[in-house]
């Protein structure tokens, strides 16, 4: 946490990744059309199937995921000895389980216990 | 008139007179034996004069060895506590049959269970294997100090702050009546308005503020800071355990500060995730809470784990039989941990198909469990076993921990559970593997490193006599209770119709109070080895033939640890530069590169505690004020760019040189 | 920081030691990486409330009534562009020019300031047709959910606020440095959490 000067040259390179120009404006340009093109299947009903639409616009946001976390986050596999990249597969990998985990069981328990709500209100 | 009300209730909120509970004589005998108490330290600190010394030492340290050996007695006093609401449960439950009604009222009783559960899970359990993490690991891994020091010292305040908050309830309002982890809809604002919920919520958060944030710093420490050659498969087992807890620290904790939002928003906002009406579901506050607890259930144990990997390759004077099988048995079970929440409420209704998946996956978290035993005996085969203290506590901890497995297992058979569940069979359980697990292994801990901290070891006799009291006093407490599970008594009653179990509640009472004799036992030997300190001396740094980097250190160790940092080639470092007739240099010293102390820690954890305090009681104006003055402290403390100094190299000589004179003394 | 990592055949006790002082690499960065993991779980907990509680409307408002996708998506550009600010200041820091770090994260601090503007707006409406936090467990999880990242850019903000004063006494030192990274992570983090959220609450709330 603390400022060392007189190492500040050595420290220089090994702390942090280097961007580039061309690196945001590829990421940029890549979140533009990943975010227009999900909002213009949604807004102009484009799909007839409201499933293959819901498909398409999570691939959408996985892919746009991934652009941000290669081109504004910097991930790779050797950052940080690749300690980085291990504990986000491992947060991704607890995140699914929460997730779907969460709703497996939270499904079967409303299906079996409060089946009349299983339909939704609306 | 109506406007002095609102200002009254703006600064005051809901707190009055009424909230201190001057009517009930437990209570207040309580509050005045604390006070009397608490005078009595506060004064012999003023009269010995060591303010200074305490506020500049340890409050402020940012040393982790000071840090630790705070978390230690955080948990110790906090033990004390829990063991008071313990044996309170224990004398009314052996009373409370027929017209006997016990001499706690139901709602007091309440409390008092969920008071117990929290301090001892929170506050007791947390606290020591934080504790010991603190202390153990920068120094087995060659390290001057853990990754960010500063957060170290926070850490332990907002634990403190936490732990501050819930005994503060005892007398100023109340606490939860809802059990430990406060299931809604009867902690939601309709069925608990009271404050004993928010006590819990607010202590629990601002803790869990400090538990993240070690789990973080722990992580970091241990893959950046680790000595040179120390490669993964070069780290003691114990830092292999604690690397798992606080990867397990990040990954769960997380959750539990959600679900514990999430709960304030329905009680303060009014919104409703887990009401009755309006589309609320309180199941799914069960569920998000156990994503958090069975992770937190190997938080505990995982660096217990550990610490009987160290003591019994130490007591049997071999190498750990089986190191990589214990690396990946712990990875394994740190993976496996989060999928098996399921099995906390297979009662619930999630039907066949979801629990037989969660009740096959707490059984195979057993197998490598059961692998870690069948290499502490491997470890003991054919070893020159040395049967001191730790080593009894090692040995109690196997049988009674297999015992608690098993039983464990017994539940993860659904079918099984849907008989046992909420029954005090389970109470058995948890306390079986818990006190077998978690509290033998801290009082092992404390007595294997306790020369390593003080310098002097601890009277064997104590020790021995603190070990069988606890050994026979849980197998007293906790067997009836399994008797009275499968008779089918559910927990948390307080008050029993048929007298023919009666019995079965004062053999278990017996146990509690044998339990408690353990207790005083190891007080009494921390006073007795204190006299006798000169008798029990450690000059060596080495009492036991250590295996391990912080065997290789004065003890106490120097506030740099390490003159020069060690190079490693294996995984008993200290056991190989022994081997090699190792010889301490005593030229070509360095200045060593230290950060400075900081009071910002406990004023960052006081306004947060104040803060805590504020929105519990609904006075807006504080809760607005201090979280004003949490933000600016914090900001202000990112100001401070100059946070290092440097321990110049004559004084670095200078206590290299004291420790080689009193170690050549002894070894001549 | 090489060494051998075999034993010496006759070691002496400085095989044992290292000479020199030892510099240990900062763990600042993949500290804050390891909260920013933390972070992302909370999320997790708040997105699986909210999937659960998806359709738990009780007889009240749903979201496909109610959202006004071109907010959404202007909100979604706001966020989008103060990314690509944030990383222009990074690239004026790695040239060393202490203004253009500045100036770029003081726009990057505009367009956060925009988005919160447009959310709180957003939400001011909702409650005004009816749709508070209140209304039913769909809601509460909604503004929950919504609301946590947008308290996580006030803090950012309140963050980038501090930076800029931060680098103005000091400049670009190693320090200060470290700091931006550490901003840059967060900022960017936020970013792909919304990417989460305007997909899953926005978009396929809106289709019904």
């Amino acid at each position: 946490m603390s400022e060392h000067n007189q190492h500040s040259l050595d420290h220089h390179n090994d702390e942090g990744p280097h961007s580039t120009f061309s690196g945001y404006m590829i990421g940029f340009m890549a979140s533009v059309i990943l975010t227009a093109i999900p909002f213009w299947l949604v807004m102009a009903d484009v799909l007839s199937s409201r499933n293959a639409t819901v498909v398409v616009i999570l691939g959408f946001a996985l892919v746009q995921i991934l652009v941000h976390m290669v081109y504004f986050l910097h991930m790779n596999f050797h950052s940080e000895g690749g300690w980085n990249m291990l504990s986000l597969i491992f947060t991704l990998v607890l995140l699914f389980i929460t997730l779907a985990g969460s709703l497996w069981v939270m499904y079967h328990m409303n299906a079996n216990m409060m089946p009349g709500m299983m339909t939704g209100s609306s | 008139m109506s406007e002095q009300f609102e200002l009254s209730k703006l600064i005051f909120g809901r707190l009055s007179w009424d909230s201190i509970p001057l009517h009930d004589p437990i209570l207040l005998a309580t509050f005045i034996v604390v006070v009397i108490g608490g005078g009595a330290i506060v004064g012999a600190l003023t009269y010995y004069n060591v303010w200074g010394y305490l506020w500049r030492e340890w409050i402020t340290s940012i040393d982790h060895k000071r840090i630790g050996v705070m978390y230690m007695i955080l948990g110790i006093v906090m033990l004390l506590r829990g063991f008071a609401d313990a044996i309170m449960m224990r004398i009314h439950q052996a009373m409370a049959f027929g017209d006997a009604t016990g001499y706690l009222p139901p709602h007091h009783y309440d409390q008092i269970f969920t008071a117990h559960g929290v301090i001892m899970i929170f506050f007791v359990a947390m606290p020591f294997v934080v504790g010991l993490m603190n202390y153990i690991v920068p120094l087995q891994i060659g390290a001057r100090d853990v990754a960010f020091p500063f957060l170290n010292n926070l850490s332990f305040w907002m634990t403190a702050a936490g732990a501050g908050l819930v005994m503060a309830s005892l007398f100023i309002g109340e606490f939860a009546k809802s059990g430990w982890l406060a299931y809604p809809p009867l902690t939601g604002i309709l069925q608990s308005p009271g404050v004993g919920v928010d006590y819990y919520i607010w202590s629990l958060q601002i803790a869990g503020v400090g538990t993240l944030l070690s789990g973080i710093n722990f992580v970091v420490t241990i893959v950046k800071m680790r000595a040179p050659g120390m490669t993964m498969m070069k780290m003691p087992v114990f830092v292999w355990t604690a690397l798992c807890t606080n990867i397990l620290i990040v990954a769960a904790f997380p959750v539990l500060t959600a679900v514990m939002t999430l709960l304030s928003l329905d009680r303060y906002l009014g919104m409703n995730f887990f009401t009755n009406d309006l589309g609320g579901n309180a199941m799914m506050y069960v569920n998000l809470i156990w994503i958090w607890g069975h992770p937190e259930v190997y938080i505990l144990i995982l660096p217990i784990f550990g610490v009987f990997s160290e003591i019994v390759s130490t007591y049997s004077g071999k190498r750990l039989f089986g190191y990589s099988s214990m690396v990946y048995a712990t990875l394994v079970i740190t993976i496996l941990s989060y999928l098996v929440w399921l099995h906390h409420f297979f009662t619930m209704g999630s039907g066949a198909t979801v629990n037989s998946f969660f009740g096959i996956t707490t059984m195979i978290i057993s197998i490598p469990t059961g692998a870690k035993i069948f290499n502490w005996l491997f470890t003991m085969y054919r070893g020159r076993i040395v049967f001191d203290v730790p080593m009894l506590w090692t040995v109690g901890f196997m049988i009674t921990f297999v015992v608690g497995g098993m039983t464990g297992v017994l539940l993860a058979v659904p079918p099984a559970d849907f008989v046992l569940h909420n029954s005090l069979f389970l109470i058995a359980h948890f306390h079986n593997v818990i006190i077998g697990g978690v509290v033998f292994g801290t009082f092992a801990a404390i007595t294997y490193w306790y020369p390593k901290v003080t310098g002097y070891k601890l009277d064997p006799f104590w020790g021995k006599a603190s070990f069988w009291c606890w050994f026979i006093g849980f197998y007293l407490a906790f067997m009836p209770l399994y008797l009275l599970g499968f008779m089918g008594v559910t927990r948390r009653m307080s008050h029993f119709d048929d007298p023919s179990i009666q019995i079965w509640f004062q053999i278990a009472l017996g146990g509690a109070i044998l339990i408690g004799i353990g207790i005083a036992c190891f007080l009494i030997q921390l006073y007795v080895s204190y006299k006798k300190r000169d008798s029990l001396r450690d000059e060596t740094g080495d009492p036991w033939n250590g295996r391990t980097l912080e065997w290789s250190t004065s003890s106490p160790p120097p506030q740099y640890n390490f003159a020069f940092t060690p190079r490693v080639y294996d995984n008993d470092a200290w056991w190989q530069m022994k081997a090699n007739g190792f010889v301490r240099p005593s030229t070509g010293f360095m200045p060593i590169h230290m950060p400075k102390n900081t009071a910002a820690g406990i004023v960052v954890a006081g306004i947060s505690a104040v803060f805590g305090f504020a929105m519990i009681w609904h006075m807006w104006l504080l809760g607005g004020l201090s979280f004003a003055a949490l933000l600016i402290a914090i900001i202000v403390h990112t100001f401070n760019y100059k946070r290092d100094y440097y321990i110049p190299v004559e004084e670095v000589e200078k206590v290299e040189a004291e420790f080689e004179a009193k170690r050549n003394e002894v070894l001549a | 920081m090489s060494h051998s990592t075999a034993l010496p055949a006759a070691p002496d006790s400085f095989d044992f030691l290292v000479r020199e002082e030892h510099h240990v690499a900062n763990g600042t960065l993949l500290g804050f990486w390891l909260y920013l993991m933390s972070d992302c779980l909370i999320f997790a907990a708040l997105f699986a409330t909210y999937s659960v509680l998806s359709q738990s409307y009780a007889g009240g408002p749903t979201g496909a009534e109610l959202f006004d996708l071109p907010l959404v998506a202007l909100n979604t550009s706001f966020l989008l562009f103060s990314s690509i600010t944030y990383g222009f200041a990074m690239l004026q820091m790695q040239q060393g020019k202490l203004k253009g770090t500045m100036i770029w994260l003081a726009i990057t601090g505009v367009f956060g300031a925009a988005f919160l503007g447009l959310e709180l707006f957003e939400f001011y409406h909702l409650i005004h047709e009816g749709a508070g936090p209140q209304r039913s467990a769909y809601w509460s999880a909604f503004f929950t959910l919504v609301g946590t990242h947008g308290l996580h850019v006030t803090f950012g903000i309140i963050w980038l606020a501090t930076l800029l004063i931060q680098l103005r006494k000091h400049g670009i030192t190693v320090a200060n440095r470290r700091r931006l990274f550490c901003l840059s992570m967060f900022w960017h983090f936020l970013d792909v959490v919304w990417i989460g959220v305007f997909t899953i609450v926005y978009l396929m709330g809106s289709m019904s």
